[in-house]
């Protein structure tokens, strides 16, 4: 998932990747990085969200220098969904596109199954985001600092990962400002408490 | 011209023993057979203007414009063979339409201008081509201001303050340089294009011209426009004016 706060935005994953019942990583980074200021959540097929990312990142890269200037986060996005939507019959991928730059400001754009391109102000997605539409509509707020956008994401994720038998492990973030990103973990055993039964 | 005829004008993919490429000078020369044109870039807008000169009393008011829109918020305007211009002009819609696909956001000017510059460097590569018989003004308001770029024969182009093609370069150059370009609004810069214009244009020439004046602004909302009639009909009668003191000062003499 990814949440815009008022100086920039959170992202945030699970580490579970899985071969059917198997879980092949439990440690994956699912947060991936397009650009200084610019991540990506992969959900989906893992090989075939990797290889989007490998040739956004290329494309960020010739951005940033033929224009001379840190490339918008809706650039990044709109080639996501370019790639997604040109080739959905062969993908699965999911992404949220997440970021911060001098243009537009703090940005999250949501890029689900089919190609289509939104900009939201959190978007979550993949298989546990099912569990927590109703814990991120109620406990979403615009213009939140940083902390309580970090605590908000903590939440949503840990309580999803609770839910959905495809999500675990540990938690992943990026908080993503104009000219930082920092880079957070939280392990499986200290993650937020909420109720188990 | 010391060069011609000794062989080295005849292919664009051969210098001549002194480093020039005579064809895409020779191009130059097509440009310099046309209209005027002029750019103006203040710090609140971007002025185009296009002196064109009709061949005959039968042409329709109003056809063959020389002034054109690439994107919302670029234009073009240019001296020149007319269907190089419109090659051109379609190659530009051609690039700014393809990146505003791609990347969701405007094209930024600095982008559109490389490319084009390029595209024109290439048809001076290659004997099988001959270079453009145009010199394209650019136009535009991005997220770094007004912008004025003008290109050469060669795909060399510059960024302007104010610059001026065709038939009447040098005298509009002139002009452009005696104006505080720096303090101008916009609506002043529109009034003096359109001054330059009938200033340079030479009536023992060519009898018949039409002004053509097109402008991108806060005022026009950024979008690359003809300027409204109003504002068109004040610049000319400003213009004449200012022509006709100008003679009879010259009667004075």
């Amino acid at each position: 998932m990814a949440v815009q706060f008022d100086g920039g935005v959170v992202v945030g994953a699970d580490s579970r990747t899985t071969t059917g019942s198997y879980i092949a990583n439990r440690v994956t980074d699912k947060l991936t990085q397009i650009h200084d200021t610019i991540f990506c959540c992969r959900s989906g097929s893992a090989a075939d969200t990797q290889a989007l990312a490998d040739i956004v990142q290329y494309h960020m890269q010739l951005y940033a220098v033929q224009h001379d200037e840190q490339p918008p986060v809706k650039v990044a996005a709109s080639l996501f969904q370019e790639l997604c939507y040109s080739n959905k019959d062969a993908l699965m991928a999911g992404i949220i596109v997440a970021g911060v730059d001098p243009v537009y400001g703090p940005s999250v754009y949501n890029i689900p199954l089919g190609g289509s391109l939104h900009r939201e102000e959190f978007a979550i997605g993949g298989s546990g985001s099912a569990y927590i539409y109703g814990y991120c509509d109620d406990y979403f707020k615009p213009n939140m600092n940083r902390s309580e956008c970090v605590d908000f994401v903590k939440n949503a994720v840990s309580l999803a990962m609770l839910r959905d038998g495809s999500s675990g492990g540990v938690i992943r973030l990026a908080v993503i400002t104009p000219d930082s990103v920092e880079r957070i973990f939280v392990p499986g055993n200290e993650l937020p408490k909420h109720y188990e039964g | 011209m010391t060069s011609v005829g000794t062989g080295y004008d005849l292919s664009v993919s051969t210098y001549s023993p002194d480093g020039r490429l005579f064809q895409v000078e020779y191009a130059g020369k097509a440009v310099d057979n046309s209209g005027t044109t002029i750019g103006i870039r203040t710090k609140d807008g971007v002025v185009l203007a296009v002196e064109k000169i009709i061949p005959t009393k039968l042409e329709v008011p109003g056809s063959n414009k020389r002034i054109f829109s690439i994107d919302k918020h670029i234009g073009f305007a240019s001296s020149g063979w007319m269907p190089d211009v419109k090659g051109l002009v379609a190659r530009a819609r051609e690039e700014a339409w393809e990146y505003q696909k791609l990347y969701k956001v405007p094209t930024p000017s600095k982008i559109l201008a490389e490319r084009i510059g390029m595209y024109i460097q290439a048809y001076t590569l290659y004997s099988s081509v001959r270079p453009f018989g145009a010199m394209p003004i650019m136009a535009s308001v991005d997220k770094d201001g007004p912008q004025l770029y003008m290109f050469e024969t060669s795909g060399a182009y510059y960024g302007y303050r104010g610059c001026a093609t065709g038939k009447a370069k040098q005298l509009a150059r002139t002009e452009l340089e005696k104006l505080d370009i720096d303090s101008l609004s916009i609506r002043d810069a529109i009034k003096e294009a359109a001054r330059i214009i009938y200033t340079v244009h030479d009536d023992s020439k060519d009898k018949l011209f039409e002004l053509e004046l097109a402008w991108v602004s806060q005022e026009s909302g950024n979008v690359f426009s003809k300027v409204p009639q109003d504002i068109f009909d004040e610049a000319v009668q400003y213009a004449k004016r200012a022509n006709d003191d100008d003679s009879d000062d010259d009667d004075d003499l």
